[in-house]
């Protein structure tokens, strides 16, 4: 266990610990993403109105679930840290898969940052005391998850659990608490939201709100970090990542209503704390400081998930000598990737002390959606060189080709709507990857041990 | 209240990291670098999963 006392070497081998079931793979995913209702998404209201919020929530919720069908299907036969690198690895090549762990680490990493300004800036505006800033919390989020992290997967992932439980009943409890059964004793959705202003600027607004759409569900494909670590990847993997997925949609349909039924679509579209706003608004002091508190954790739970996952996507790189072997290194007795998770500790605390929410959330969706796109490609050629009965899949997804399609198309809206907000951190984006690539190419994967690095026991790919 | 927390928190970031530090450094300093990066990817994947459909 984690918590040995004694060093666990077997053998000549340390190696991540298997301890982990469905339940943390749930907690893993859905705490990277639940802070999304607590802020984030209600900015897609401020580009296309409410009625686009809860369009683009069923929508990206679409462009999720097939993200969600095809991850399950893949990692539940690529059990192997690093996720979509791994499967990117052994399906498209070397190139695409460095391209992924980096989008990888960009996502987490910087979700992980905006999580921590995200909560230092909830405690300073709660307690409205002048001289008091924000950086004493980002520092003590920060250092504090990656200690947690540092000491064990299994702690991580328990306390995960339990704060990402409490910020979900939260919001239950926030619903019910409104009586959602009956609009106009405390809910008025019917005159907040009218034919006049549902949509106030056309179906251009809807593929706007699609940027800012992505936040109901953003990370709950990092349940796939967890696939080296979990006792039986075929089994946890697909049963936690789709319970997570249908815990995130009914949040996001309970979080859309009772705030569209609280408060108009122009401050809805600003608020950086929508639903601690709506539990002000409902007049009750409990739900007020419950809703805070929810908030926190959820901010919590998010940085938690990601500094998991972006310190097993930056080992993994290192395992396969895409990056320095140095970065590989497995702590003996908390079997934890320790290098990596110190190595990213000091780049986090520097773009939260530096970078602004905006910047920091943008260049989190972009990586998000760069890896969603890959995905779509990465399933079809999945499934042509290793049709259903030539490996064992722990999971099959329904409807193949249809969900990778639906999820390549959804890909194509959100990036327009990227462009249309922020053209030139996408072109800045698209033009770091193309340098790093060439990079890699040209110099890197010179010192990559090539045959050692593709370690499942497949047949050969049809056609090969 | 909130400055004191804020002070608390400064505190326990350095604590933590110092902690982390010293640790890092004991366990290169204890074990080779041969077995600190001796982990390989799908290991048990290699032993339990024959892929017979």
């Amino acid at each position: 266990m984690t918590t040995a006392l004694e060093p666990a070497i077997h053998g000549d081998r340390v190696s991540l610990l298997r301890v982990l079931g469905p339940a943390h793979v749930w907690a893993l995913g859905v705490g990277i993403v639940l802070v999304g209702e607590f802020t984030g998404w209600n900015f897609s209201a401020d580009k296309g109105g409410t009625l686009a919020a809860l369009i683009v929530c069923w929508v990206v919720g679409l462009l999720y679930t097939s993200v969600a069908m095809i991850d399950s299907e893949v990692t539940s036969t690529v059990a192997a840290a690093g996720g979509q690198y791994a499967q990117a690895k052994h399906i498209v090549g070397p190139l695409m898969a460095f391209n992924v762990a980096l989008f990888l680490v960009f996502a987490y990493t910087m979700l992980e940052v905006s999580d921590a300004i995200l909560l230092g800036d909830t405690i300073v505006a709660k307690a409205g005391v002048d001289g008091l800033t924000h950086n004493s919390f980002i520092a003590a989020t920060i250092v504090v998850l990656a200690w947690l992290n540092y000491r064990g997967v299994l702690m991580t992932l328990n306390v995960n659990f339990v704060i990402t439980a409490i910020a979900y009943v939260s919001i239950v409890i926030l619903f019910f608490s409104v009586s959602p059964w009956t609009q106009g004793a405390v809910l008025k959705l019917n005159e907040l939201v009218t034919p006049g202003n549902a949509l106030p600027y056309g179906w251009i607004g809807v593929i706007a709100a699609f940027q800012f759409g992505i936040w109901y569900y953003l990370g709950i494909e990092g349940t796939t970090q967890a696939a080296e670590e979990v006792r039986s990847p075929a089994r946890s993997l697909p049963y936690g990542t789709m319970a997570g997925m249908i815990t995130l949609l009914i949040a996001a349909a309970m979080t859309w209503y009772v705030c569209a039924s609280l408060m108009p679509w122009e401050y809805l579209g600003i608020t950086p704390y929508p639903l601690w706003d709506a539990g002000k608004l409902t007049g009750s002091p409990l739900l007020e400081n419950l809703l805070f508190i929810a908030t926190l954790l959820a901010a919590i739970a998010s940085a938690n998930g990601c500094i998991n996952d972006a310190a097993r996507a930056w080992f993994s790189l290192g395992r396969d000598r895409y990056l320095p072997s140095w970065f590989s290194a497995v702590h003996p007795k908390y079997r934890t990737p320790y290098r990596s998770i110190l190595f990213l500790l000091p780049i986090a605390l520097a773009f939260a002390f530096i970078a602004d929410l905006n910047q920091a959330i943008t260049f989190s969706i972009l990586s998000g959606v760069l890896q969603y796109t890959f995905m779509s490609i990465n399933i079809m050629m999945f499934r042509k060189k290793w049709p259903l009965g030539t490996i064992r899949r722990g999971y099959t997804h329904p409807f193949h080709p249809l969900p990778a399609i639906v999820l390549f198309c959804l890909c194509v809206v959100t990036f327009i709507a990227i462009f249309l907000g922020f053209g030139s951190q996408l072109i800045a984006m698209t033009v770091f990857y193309f340098l790093i690539s060439l990079w890699f190419h040209f110099y890197r994967y010179r010192y990559v041990r090539r045959g050692d690095q593709f370690t499942m026991p497949w047949p050969k790919p049809q056609g090969y | 209240m909130w400055m004191a927390l804020s002070y608390a928190c400064w505190g326990i970031s350095i604590l933590l990291a110092l902690w982390m530090l010293y640790d890092w450094f004991k366990v290169d300093t204890t074990y080779s670098e041969d077995v600190l990066t001796s982990s390989r990817e799908g290991e048990l994947e290699a032993v339990s999963e024959k892929h017979r459909i």
